[in-house]
């Protein structure tokens, strides 16, 4: 599967009270979650996102809180993937758990800029920037990971699981 | 074995785990709240499971956004409890049972040493000051969890850190822990089981403990733990209404890490605006005038901390400028606290007491900033727009600190008050 969207820049230690500040919690509906998206890092990223955009931070990405609501919340507001120099456990487990496509990698979050267009290989983990024309590959995904992604997802998984029970 | 790998293995019928190794581990308690189990209930519905693994093991704690602070709100707590009414979970607590879910859990023995303990909820790292593993992970593990009784985990790395030397006056746990995450970033134990050991936390009381493991997460660490001794079992063998297990770290242990502090040299600290990390000597910070004080939460609203913000706030009256809130943490707290007469303390300093609550820790409500104001609390975040505007300000310290600040006006120690 292949992932090509326009790319949105963001720095270090992106917390989740940035990505979905807490005053929305009182809420899980995705669709009201992606109107805040990143609003406390970018008050006008909610308008200016696009659907197929692809995030691209540095290190720590989703640090603090264990909201699933965050990866929610950027799923929803059409962003297909994030890139990464790293990202904290929690948040890490979480888009895993719900399917938003993540990628670490420390050159191609130096080696990107804002508003390149950029091109994944989900499976290969093959990063082209195709406006700069570098590439660049993100570390392998564990395989329990790419089984929970082939699965379709934790619940998919767990289902699965208790079936063969 | 590390006592986190003992605990795992011995959860997944194994001799021995490695770190990195990927394992399915049996878990004790799971825990989820009113924000995060709204989502885990409707993706538990989805897997089509009948009923719970166990529904005396699973604690749904509305303590968040209530008592419920808007209808948006009360309709997510109501979905806790009618969830626990339809699968008969007897670790539901309703407002007036319940109380922040990281004290009230240890408080009423629901969590043990030995356990393995799952929370969507990131501070669920504090029963680690049991000798449990515990860690926190998102709703869609705790549905997976409640249905299975089982969770996967990636067996961490542990770093070990050793507190020697004696406690400075109106040093306390809370220092400890923002000293360490300021020498080792906000990043500086990802994915790691930090171990906290030494002479300093061989004395260190329950209450400092859980307040050092609560913030394992804003070094980015999958838990924080500290061995099991005399002192829990003090305060285990009264609250324990199953059996527990004891675990320790062998001596021969190979951590990836070792970092020792020599605790003469650390003074009382404060992590200022926007990270954990961002820490400095209190004495540092003196011209930072503030507008709120907060004494609570899961990080510090235990007896503990009551009693020493009560000492420095006794016999003086919060500034002019400054509004204090006082948050127990649990009812049993609450009323403790009460019959010692630290409520009468805080009132007739003219701080106002709330109902348990996490509320304004994380910009709930009970005391949220507007733009451009500036609090000291005793909580465990100060990212941007942590307690309010996205353009308000958020110090992190201890309680006797915040305390001695909510009577200057400004950011301040005991010290200054001739204490």
């Amino acid at each position: 599967m292949k992932l090509q969207g326009k790319v949105w820049k963001f720095g270090d230690d992106i917390d989740t009270d940035a990505i979905i500040p807490a005053r929305y919690l009182n809420t899980s509906n995705p669709e009201e979650l992606a109107r805040h998206v990143m609003e406390d890092a970018d008050k006008e990223f909610p308008n200016k996102v696009k659907r197929g955009d692809i995030l691209v931070a540095g290190k720590n990405f989703g640090c603090g809180s264990s909201r699933e609501h965050a990866p929610i919340a950027i799923k929803a507001a059409g962003i297909q993937a994030v890139i990464a120099k790293s990202f904290a456990r929690i948040f890490y487990r979480n888009a895993f758990n719900i399917g938003l496509p993540i990628f670490e990698s420390e050159d191609a979050s130096q080696g990107i800029s804002e508003g390149d267009i950029v091109e994944i290989d989900a499976d290969t983990g093959r990063i082209d920037n195709l406006t700069t024309k570098k590439t660049f590959t993100a570390k392998p995904i564990p395989p329990f990971m790419q089984e929970l992604i082939a699965s379709g997802g934790l619940i998919e998984w767990t289902k699965k699981k208790l079936e063969k029970v | 074995m590390t006592i986190t790998e003992k605990i795992l293995a011995s959860h997944c019928n194994k001799k021995e785990v490695h770190p990195g190794e990927l394992i399915n581990a049996k878990v004790d308690v799971i825990l989820a709240n009113d924000i995060t189990a709204p989502i885990a209930i409707k993706e538990f519905e989805k897997i089509g499971a009948k009923d719970v693994f166990d529904k005396d093991r699973i604690a749904l704690i509305p303590d968040h956004f209530a008592p419920q602070k808007d209808i948006k709100a009360a309709e997510q707590c109501k979905m806790l409890r009618d969830f626990s009414h339809k699968h008969g979970l007897s670790l539901y607590f309703e407002v007036g049972r319940m109380g922040i879910e990281h004290a009230l859990l240890p408080e009423q023995g629901i969590v043990l040493p030995g356990d393995v303990v799952i929370g969507a909820d990131s501070h669920t790292c504090t029963y680690g000051a049991l000798g449990a593993f515990a860690t926190g992970v998102g709703s869609t593990d705790v549905a997976a969890a409640m249905a299975t009784g089982e969770c996967w985990f990636k067996v961490p790395e542990s770093i070990k850190f050793i507190y020697y030397g004696s406690l400075n006056k109106w040093v306390s746990g809370k220092d400890l822990i923002l000293h360490t995450i300021g020498d080792i970033g906000v990043d500086g134990a990802l994915y790691m089981a930090m171990e906290f050991t030494g002479e300093v936390i061989d004395k260190l009381s329950m209450d400092s403990r859980l307040t050092m493991c609560n913030m394992a997460i804003e070094a980015g660490g999958k838990s924080g733990i500290i061995v099991p001794d005399k002192i829990t079992e003090e305060y285990v063998k009264v609250r324990a209404k199953r059996q527990y297990h004891f675990y320790n770290s062998d001596n021969d242990t190979n951590y990836a890490r070792i970092i020792e502090y020599d605790c003469s040299k650390i003074q009382p600290t404060v992590a200022c605006p926007s990270l954990p990390s961002n820490t400095k000597p209190v004495n540092e910070l003196s011209h930072i005038t503030i507008d709120q004080v907060v004494i609570g939460s899961c990080t510090n609203g235990r007896m503990e901390d009551l009693r020493v913000a009560a000492s420095v706030v006794k016999g003086r009256k919060v500034n002019p400028n400054v509004r204090m809130i006082v948050f127990p943490a649990t009812q049993l707290i609450y009323k403790q606290a009460l019959q010692e007469g630290l409520i009468e303390i805080f009132i007739d300093a003219e701080a106002v007491v709330s109902t348990p609550t996490c509320g304004p820790c994380l910009g709930g409500h009970m005391g949220i900033l507007a733009r451009g104001e500036r609090a000291i609390a005793t909580t465990n975040r100060n990212f941007v727009g942590r307690m309010g505007h996205p353009e308000s300000e958020v110090y992190l310290s201890n309680p006797a600190v915040a305390a001695a600040s909510a009577i200057l006006g400004r950011i301040g120690s005991p010290e200054e008050l001739g204490l």
